[in-house]
């Protein structure tokens, strides 16, 4: 009995890494020092009943942020450990299993666990407050959509530690992501994780486009909605079109590796060129789909700062939704070296250099809503300040590689990891670093400490390109992607060094970020007026924090910079006083369902990727009990009563 | 903090980190920006044209970038015009979208018109060779089917000869890349993709995967040596009169997973590579005649023929 619990534990767990067994023993320390705090406190309850139950899209947003933060360390964890195994050659610190499990882990974590949840973390922070909207469209939904993004990136970084991490690359190519080449759980681990947490991107698509088509305060017509709202509704649209080619991708693949389908088997007829083509079909549009939010970001965050309008309004608007329409025929600019056909390869070659064409107007549009302005660098501004020259070079690197000819030299080098990590660094984390300090204090109620934040600037950017810029050069070395390890032949060795003290820098970048955050909820700047920033938008005009109703009076809107209207209006006394009534507030009720459906899902997963089929029905009937029990809950909503209105508000300084 | 003076601290820094990775450029260690043939050549050619029409954006935009960032800056004894409401100007904006439109139009005809001239022999006058190209797990076999030689690990070609590739895999999909060469193309299992390189000089150059196959992708390295034509068929005289035949057995032997040093074969079982690409072709029988590639004009006009479909990727079912 002992022996055959022992044999199922060599199995089950991963074992023979010291590393492995160091975080073994880090999550299982925190787990108990979680456990033991939440009991000492009396916490549980509590909880439950603000946290794990909510509906409310800014706590959600806040989870959102948590969750993103702590796949960053991860996904940074993987990355220094990928720079220390190449500072030089032929260095022994990961064997190669463990270093092509890293870098895999560290591609889906960074895009999918990482941009992904700090991007919904930012919609749900922002764009109901932005629209004058009380929720969500559908905030149980919403509910469901964080729930089942937690658990399925909780079961991806399981891999980690039981039955070990996929290891063929972040998009899993078959053939080599099949049984044939890739046996064992990890790959399972892989597709389960993605798939869960992909179900919950869809649903978040889906929500915000409704919310930004039914949600907008009365007046606000869609061409006076806010930029931001505008980015986030083209990625929506993105991602309500490319998250099923994605979910049904992944479902043959899973077919062949549980069922022995041949979708994208090598023999058997199966055809692994198809998976390319079906997962660049999402991954193409995936990429756009994190970026464009991060120029919603700049669009608000430089008119704010530079105290004048967005320029060219109109003109981002056709970008940003241009930019949806593109972004779908694209994508087999991937792989342009599969061989195919001149008139293919051409036709690919020009769309992709077609998008740069609206990407470039935003970034002109940008620099002439600076011009004449009255720019003040407050961190927000800094990181839109770096993003603006970086994002150029990595969009013009970005061209470089879309001429097809000469991409056949850049393909799967160190070139191409240059580019996209310039654009994906550049312009999604700066963007979305920039959203998250813009804001930070409306969900707070407090301002990020501008010196160690000064401290995470500077580290981040100079370490950027101290990692990056060598890894350009060393694409024209001619050093490929996802080697562990190179020879002395090569003249490698000096850049290589060079990229990882640079990655080294970001990393100490990351932790001023995490030490400011601590600090500032002590000492950071208390905003009291709600608009720290001299805001032009609608959010800027509710209390920070805002309330759990959002707004105590739906506003009417008139501009697209309304709030500043506003203000403009009463410092010159044009502003007519509008008499406010008070009345009754229509919310959601808090839920259970979305938690304890997801841990269903999670069950269900796990029992998928062991091919246990008993726990994975488990699983499934207790997602489809959970959903039926929701379908005859009728009593699902409430009213905020005047009283309690008017009370949060004195509470919060406004009388009415 | 003042924001000019940080602003320009970082453009140094960029600009100082591009110049030095430009200057670098013409160390031997850049391959890709040491063309040694007529493939390399071209994309060496497009690679600097692309930088040029980039830089025609990128300098005058980081330029103007630290130029008004440092004019409008909010500080009390900046005295620069302020206009909160200025917000469009139809002008301005045909500019802006007019700039990258003319310079995607140009480089887009650069791209046109080298995707079409790659797909060619680089050099019409000299009859190519074939070689053929097998990805394995992990390393790399070269068939000559004109020799009736193999190799492993090791590629040798006539240099000013044009060498026609077909590549196929039997393993992960690869891709196979001699960068001085010239650009690379993905070998892949039950298809064959075709690749022109073409060495000027005699020198020896480096080739790789480049495309992850798993754990020993990382040692699929191998010579490439070009030779004058003379030494070239004294090597295959060579090889035939002093190394072993490769038979079927030893071809399964090689397949299984591992790594293997270089090896030479005086001869291969007839039709090998024929026989890989047709194993994992979706059952239909592959006549060595139909591998072609799917650029192929003649495959495109004719009436769709299943074998030939078979080699079209992502175009089944």
């Amino acid at each position: 009995m002992w022996e055959s619990f022992l044999e199922f534990c060599s199995w089950f767990f991963v074992t023979g890494d010291p590393l492995i067994y160091g975080a073994m023993v880090s999550i299982a320390l925190t787990m108990v020092a979680i456990v033991f705090v939440l009991t000492k406190y009396k916490k549980w309850g509590w909880l439950w009943r603000e946290w794990l139950t909510t509906v409310d899209h800014k706590k959600i947003g806040i989870m959102y942020l948590i969750a993103s933060l702590l796949m960053l360390f991860r996904g940074g964890v993987d990355a220094i450990l990928m720079r220390v195994q190449l500072a030089f050659p032929n260095l022994e610190f990961l064997h190669s299993d463990h270093y092509n499990a890293i870098f895999t882990t560290h591609g889906t974590i960074m895009i999918l666990f990482m941009a992904m949840p700090m991007m919904f973390g930012l919609f749900n922070m922002v764009v109901p407050l932005q629209l004058g909207a009380r929720d969500v469209a559908f905030p149980f939904l919403n509910a469901v959509s964080f729930w089942l993004f937690m658990f399925g990136a909780m079961l991806f970084n399981l891999s980690f530690v039981i039955g070990g991490s996929p290891d063929a690359g972040w998009l899993s190519y078959p053939p080599l992501s099949q049984n044939e080449f890739s046996p064992g759980p990890g790959q399972n681990f892989w597709i389960w994780g993605i798939q869960i947490s992909g179900i919950g991107s869809l649903a978040t698509g889906i929500n915000f486009i409704v919310t930004i088509l039914k949600m907008r305060a009365p007046g606000m017509k869609l061409m006076k909605m806010p930029m931001f709202s505008w980015s986030v509704f083209s990625s929506c649209i993105m991602i309500i079109l490319a998250f099923p080619i994605l979910t049904v991708t992944i479902a043959l693949l899973y077919l062949d590796r549980f069922a022995g389908a041949h979708f994208f088997t090598m023999d058997g007829g199966g055809n692994p060129m198809m998976y390319l083509n079906l997962i660049w079909m999402w991954g193409h549009p995936e990429v756009y789909i994190v970026v464009v939010p991060a120029f919603g970001i700049f669009s608000e965050v430089v008119a704010t700062f530079a105290k004048k309008k967005l320029f060219g309004y109109k003109s981002m608007v056709a970008a940003v939704m241009g930019i949806a329409i593109l972004s779908f025929f694209t994508w087999a600019h991937h792989f342009f070296t599969m061989g195919t056909s001149a008139s293919v390869i051409a036709f690919f070659a020009i769309t992709t250099m077609l998008i740069a064409i609206p990407t470039g107007v935003k970034v002109f549009n940008w620099l002439f809503t600076m011009y004449r302005g009255k720019i003040s660098f407050k961190q927000p501004m800094m990181w839109t300040i770096a993003f603006i020259p970086c994002f150029v070079v990595g969009g013009a690197t970005g061209v470089m590689l879309s001429v097809a000819p000469a991409d056949y030299q850049y393909h799967n080098s160190y070139f191409l990891i240059a580019h996209f990590h310039q654009v994906l660094i550049g312009g999604v984390v700066f963007g979305y670093l920039a959203g998250i300090y813009y804001w930070w204090p409306k969900l707070f109620g407090f301002k990020l400490d501008e010196k160690l934040g000064a401290w995470g600037f500077w580290l981040w950017n100079i370490g950027f390109y101290v990692c990056f810029m060598p890894q350009y050069a060393l694409g024209f070395m001619g050093m490929t992607r996802r080697y562990y390890t190179y020879g002395w032949d090569y003249g490698w060795e000096s850049l290589n060094l060079v990229s990882t003290v640079g990655a080294f820098l970001m990393g100490a970048g990351f932790v001023f970020q995490v030490w400011q955050i601590l600090y500032s909820i002590k000492h950071g700047e208390r905003d009291t007026t709600g608009d720290p920033w001299n805001g032009r938008t609608l959010e800027w005009s509710i209390p920070s924090p805002a309330p759990f109703y959002n707004f105590a009076v739906v506003p009417q809107v008139k501009e697209t910079d309304d709030f500043w209207r506003v203000k403009e209006e009463k410092a010159n006394g044009t502003y007519k006083e509008e008499p406010v009534h008070l009345e009754p507030i229509h919310m959601p009720k808090n839920s259970g369902l979305p938690f304890i459906m997801s841990v269903f899902w999670f069950i269900a997963g796990f029992g998928f990727v062991w091919e246990w089929v008993w726990m994975a029905a488990i699983g499934m009937i207790g997602v489809f009990l959970t959903m039926w029990a929701r379908s005859f809950q009728y009593d699902t909503d409430y009213y905020v009563p005047v009283d309690e209105v008017r009370r949060t508000e004195a509470s919060l300084g406004r009388v009415y | 903090m003042s924001g000019g003076k940080w602003l320009r601290r970082l453009q140094f820094g960029v600009l100082a980190t591009l110049a030095s990775v430009l200057l670098a450029g013409c160390g031997s260690d850049y391959v890709v920006l040491n063309p040694k043939g007529p493939v390399a050549g071209t994309q060496y050619d497009l690679i600097m044209i692309s930088i040029i029409l980039c830089a025609v954006i990128v300098v005058p935009v980081i330029a103007l970038t630290a130029f008004i960032v440092y004019r409008y800056r909010d500080t009390p004894d900046n005295k620069a015009t302020y206009k909160p409401n200025w917000d469009h100007s139809t002008t301005l904006e045909i500019i802006w979208w007019g700039i990258p439109i003319v310079i995607i139009a140009i480089l887009g005809y650069f791209t046109v018109r080298d995707t079409y001239a790659l797909k060619e022999s680089p050099n019409k006058e000299v009859k190519p060779i074939t070689v053929q190209v097998t990805s394995l797990d992990w390393k790399w076999m070269f068939t000559y089917p004109e020799q009736n030689i193999a190799t492993v690990n090791y590629l040798q070609i006539p240099a000013g000869v044009p060498v026609q590739f077909h590549l196929s895999a039997e393993a992960p999909m690869n891709s196979f890349w001699v960068p001085e060469l010239g650009g690379q193309i993905y070998a892949m299992s039950g298809m064959t993709t075709e690749l022109y390189l073409q060495a000027d000089e005699p020198g020896e150059f480096q080739g790789r995967g480049a495309n992850f196959t798993g754990e020993g992708f990382a040692h699929m390295n191998f010579n490439v040596k070009a030779t004058t034509q003379e030494e070239f068929d004294q090597w295959v005289k060579e090889v035939k009169g002093t190394t072993p035949a490769m038979t079927k057995e030893d071809y399964e032997q090689l397949k299984k997973p591992g790594l293997t040093e270089v090896a030479t074969y005086s001869s291969f079982p007839e039709g090998l590579f024929e026989e890989i690409v047709a194993k994992y072709g979706h059952g239909h029988p592959v006549d060595a005649s139909e591998i072609r590639t799917y650029g192929d004009k003649k495959d495109e006009t004719s009436a769709p023929q299943m074998p030939n479909m078979n080699m079209t990727p992502g175009m089944n079912h």
